[in-house]
């Protein structure tokens, strides 16, 4: 499912520029898994992740509830992309690990797992600054830390199978209700079979000066990663969390269903920032979802740039009155490439703001889709929504949609909406040539001032890198 | 008084076409009544029904009677411009007034004449395109049942200043009209024409379901106004599509106060470089009355424009529902395309849902789209009282300022004076 499918249509130049990004991360290890659900989803399945995970009863009954409801579900295709129907569920594997818990220090990591890791940056970037940082190889994580001054404080950061067995006290009551298990045909999928991710939770008070950093990466062909977070901030608290996520690139499609969801209690504030770059022969079909009490604020802060096929609407329910909610979105879609991104909106209480801004970038063949929803009920005033998304297409078979839903009821609340789709101008560039600027540096230049304003959302460490994947990506596009 | 003979459900076998009628006509007739047959029902879920209310789409009760009465009320209400080409009076569909100034090289002919006078003409237009937009099913209906129209044919370089008038009025309880409306300007031709949908009375529960087909050849011009004033019991389904081909300008505007529901469902096709479509609607919902409202740009050829200006000020527990699409095909460049969508809160219990969409297949290319939802403001309300203007009035004027901004770029003082009256009419029932 890798180039040979894409459109003849290629040029070497697009083709090498789809290639060139993923080096960093298009690398594999041989396989040394202890447990493997084999291929195929069963009650069975269920049974093995839940022995294997040893998992409490309640949660069995949770997975296996999940498991009829992603059966009883129909594909969305009525209004997504046919591409859903290439998943073929019998052939993905759905639990691999070695059976090892996470190691607190990397010097715990196996050599294999730790040179993957290395090779991504991820613990020097720890040291350089990160507050903790969780990586999930495959079903499992194999490295998760946090600094020790900050767990003395009460910080939670640990996987999902760890929050639900040693935190259930505070893990039980959130888990599944921010995203019910019959939310979508995916959200089902995961709860069925989720393993992996991350739990945590910031006590009252507490503002984290630097973000936490979870980064997941597939190892082995034909995976599926379920991974689940829980994130919840006490009131009056502070979290910044980033994820990563990378995959060799495989001949078989390799599907990645995650489910996020976030709380933030009286007057916090969470940030989850997302660099994604899985390899273009993954289908990343995620929901993400956070509440947001009375004066609290979550964002999202997300950006696409690899996968097949990317389905992702992080939404913010807005339950109490002043909350907050944004999604800042930058997609990047190249050739053989979907990112079907936005954002949902669902104001629940007075006075309640939100705002979404997205910029996405079609290039060669690739196709970028905005859809959002805003929903402001009846008995509610002074809600206001602001939502701008721009797109920019770069070849003349380059191809975006926009389709939003508004919902406004009652008089006392205020919305816009402005979309635009434009292409870099032949004047802009013929400017820059003149200036002795080439042609492609002047395409990557005018790139990189469409979505410079929400580039610099992302923490600086993240930015530098984000401008630097984005020319890659841009790399031999022009012509 | 009117005798009237009743016929079962329109949703039960339809009268067999006329012998008289041409046969590619009838076979049409019997496809679309197949077609109409086979075609699955609108459920929720489907996406062109997203929002809307599908147990609306109960028309099991409706029938069809022939009006077979005087019809004088009806031609003396039929209040349109003062200087027009030609008017045509329908009730239930029945022809029973015409006067026709226009040209002799135009033919301007009930449908029901125009297929016996000019067969083969009107065949080459008659619904040429699949209904996309949702209401295929309703389209068909409409096709199996139809028996009346308009036919206008403008043919190259003729122009006709003053406008068309046609007035459908639609008589008796649960009764049924299925106009059609066949426009087509030759190169270089221009034409206006005006379509008004009312009630005989107040009480009557009425369906309508419109077909209107406009197609504006090379440098042609061709504006068509709408003004929907049925009673608050009344459902229409208007099904709008326009062909424009290469420099000609489409103008299509509908102006909607009445019905209790009503979805209208307008497709803009830009054959041409140079093509032009303004797409333009003003509605003004109050009680429970809901609009449904599905538009769609294609942009088939290189080098056209199109600006769709959707305006609705929505009042008591009024429901309205706006999804447009721009779809730019792939090699459709340098198209220009704007869709605006603002919706003008009156109340506390109004609701607005609005979809504004964009589809771009190729680059080189500027789109766009907007749409807003909000209320009057605190400051214009202030501005007008300070100079002595009460708060009701100076709601209302703003109000009728919002819709005035659409009904302005009709370009025709005329029409202009026609449609306000309409929107008057309206807001002296509102508070």
């Amino acid at each position: 499912m890798s180039l040979d499918l894409l459109p003849e249509t290629l040029d070497t130049e697009t083709a090498e520029a789809v290639n060139i990004d993923r080096s960093i991360g298009d690398f594999t290890f041989p396989e040394r898994n202890k447990f493997d659900a084999g291929r195929g989803l069963s009650e069975k399945t269920v049974d093995y992740i839940c022995d294997v995970k040893n998992d409490p009863q309640w949660v069995r009954e949770f997975r296996h509830r999940a498991l009829k409801v992603f059966r009883d579900k129909p594909m969305p295709t009525n209004w997504a992309t046919e591409d859903l129907n290439n998943i073929d569920f019998d052939q993905i594997r759905y639990y691999l690990s070695d059976g090892e818990k996470p190691k607190r220090s990397w010097e715990d990591v196996p050599a294999d797992v730790l040179e993957t890791f290395e090779r991504l940056g991820i613990p020097q970037q720890e040291r350089a600054f990160l507050a903790g940082v969780e990586a999930q190889f495959d079903s499992e994580a194999a490295y998760s830390n946090v600094k020790e001054e900050l767990s003395k404080q009460g910080v939670i950061f640990v996987n999902s199978a760890e929050g639900l067995k040693e935190h259930e006290e505070i893990f039980r009551p959130w888990f599944g209700k921010v995203i019910p298990t019959g939310d979508n045909k995916f959200s089902a999928l995961n709860s069925a079979v989720f393993s992996g991710g991350s739990f945590i939770y910031i006590p009252k008070g507490l503002k984290l000066k630097q973000p936490l950093q979870a980064y997941f990466r597939i190892n082995s062909e034909s995976f599926g990663q379920f991974e689940r977070t829980l994130i919840i901030a006490d009131e009056g608290s502070e979290i910044m969390y980033m994820e990563g996520c990378t995959a060799p690139k495989f001949e078989t499609a390799t599907l990645h269903s995650a489910v996020v969801e976030l709380v933030a209690l009286k007057g916090a504030k969470i940030q989850y920032v997302t660099v994604q770059n899985w390899s273009s022969n993954v289908f990343n079909l995620v929901t993400k979802r956070g509440i947001a009490m009375e004066d609290a604020e979550v964002r999202w802060i997300d950006c696409n740039i690899g996968s097949r096929l990317t389905m992702k609407y992080p939404g913010v329910v807005m339950k109490g009155r002043r909350a907050r909610g944004e999604v800042i979105s930058i997609a990047l879609a190249n050739t053989g490439q979907h990112q079907d991104t936005g954002a949902k909106m669902i104001h629940a209480a007075d006075e309640t703001t939100s705002n979404v801004v997205s910029k996405s970038i079609s290039v060669g063949t690739g196709r970028s889709t905005y859809r959002g929803q805003v929903h402001i009920p009846k008995h509610l005033k002074g809600c206001k929504n602001n939502t701008e998304c721009d797109a920019l297409l770069i070849n003349t078979k380059s191809r975006t949609d926009t389709y939003p839903a508004i919902t406004v009821k009652g008089n006392q609340h205020a919305t816009q909406h402005e979309a635009s789709v434009s292409q870099v101008s032949q004047e802009m560039l013929f400017y820059m040539m003149q200036r002795g600027i080439s042609e492609g540096a002047a395409m990557s230049l005018a790139v990189n001032g469409f979505i410079n304003d929400l580039v610099r959302e992302f923490p600086m460490e993240y930015s530098v890198e984000l401008k630097r994947l984005i020319d890659l990506e841009m790399e031999g596009s022009v012509g | 008084m009117p005798t009237a003979i009743s016929y079962p459900s329109i949703l039960d076998k339809p009268v067999s076409t006329s012998a008289i009628l041409p046969e590619w006509f009838a076979t049409a007739q019997e496809t679309t009544w197949k077609q109409f047959q086979t075609l699955p029902a609108p459920k929720r879920g489907d996406e062109p029904w997203r929002f809307s209310t599908i147990s609306a789409l109960d028309f099991s009760a409706f029938t069809r009677t022939e009006f077979r009465g005087d019809a004088s009320e009806w031609i003396a209400r039929s209040k349109g411009v003062t200087k027009a080409a030609a008017t045509l009076v329908f009730v239930n569909d029945q022809l029973v007034h015409a006067e026709n100034k226009v040209p002799d090289s135009v033919i301007c002919l009930p449908l029901a004449e125009a297929l016996i006078a000019h067969p083969e003409l009107v065949q080459q237009y008659f619904m040429r395109h699949p209904v996309t937009l949702g209401s295929a099913k309703f389209s068909a209906l409409h096709a199996a049942h139809l028996s009346n129209g308009v036919f206008l044919h403008v043919p190259a370089n003729v122009v006709i200043p003053d406008p068309v008038q046609i007035f459908h009025w639609v008589d008796g309880e649960h009764n049924t009209i299925l106009p059609h409306t066949l426009i087509v300007t030759g190169d270089g031709a221009s034409v206006r024409v005006i379509e008004t949908f009312q009630s005989t009375n107040d009480r009557a529960a009425t369906l309508t379901i419109a077909v209107n087909d406009l197609i504006a050849e090379k440098k042609s011009t061709l504006d068509y106004v709408v003004i929907q004033a049925l009673n608050e019991k009344s459902k229409i389904i208007s099904i709008n599509a326009s062909d424009v081909a290469a420099a000609a300008t489409s103008t299509s505007f509908l102006l909607s106060t009445g019905a209790e529901w009503a979805r209208s469902e307008s497709i803009s096709r830009l054959t041409g470089e140079e093509a032009r479509s303004y797409m333009l609607a003003v509605s003004v919902p109050n009680d429970q009355q809901e609009y449904d409202q599905r538009t769609f740009q294609h942009h088939i050829s290189p080098g056209a424009y199109s600006d769709l200006l959707y305006k609705n000020s929505l009042y008591d527990e009024a429901r309205t529902i706006f999804s447009g699409l721009i779809s730019v095909d792939e090699g459709a460049h340098r198209t220009d395309a704007y869709q605006t969508c603002r919706n003008l809160l009156m109340s506390n219990a109004c609701e607005a849902n609005s979809m504004p969409g964009l589809e771009i297949n190729a680059d080189d290319v500027k789109c766009s789209h907007g749409s807003t939802s909000a209320q009057i403001s605190d400051d214009e309300i202030f501005y007008l009282r300070a100079r002595g203007i009460d708060s009701e009035t100076a709601r209302q004027l703003i109000a009728r300022g919002f819709s005035i901004e659409v009904i302005s770029r009709l370009n025709h003082e005329p029409t202009e004076e026609l449609v306000l009256s309409f929107l008057d009419q309206k807001f002296s029932t509102l508070r």
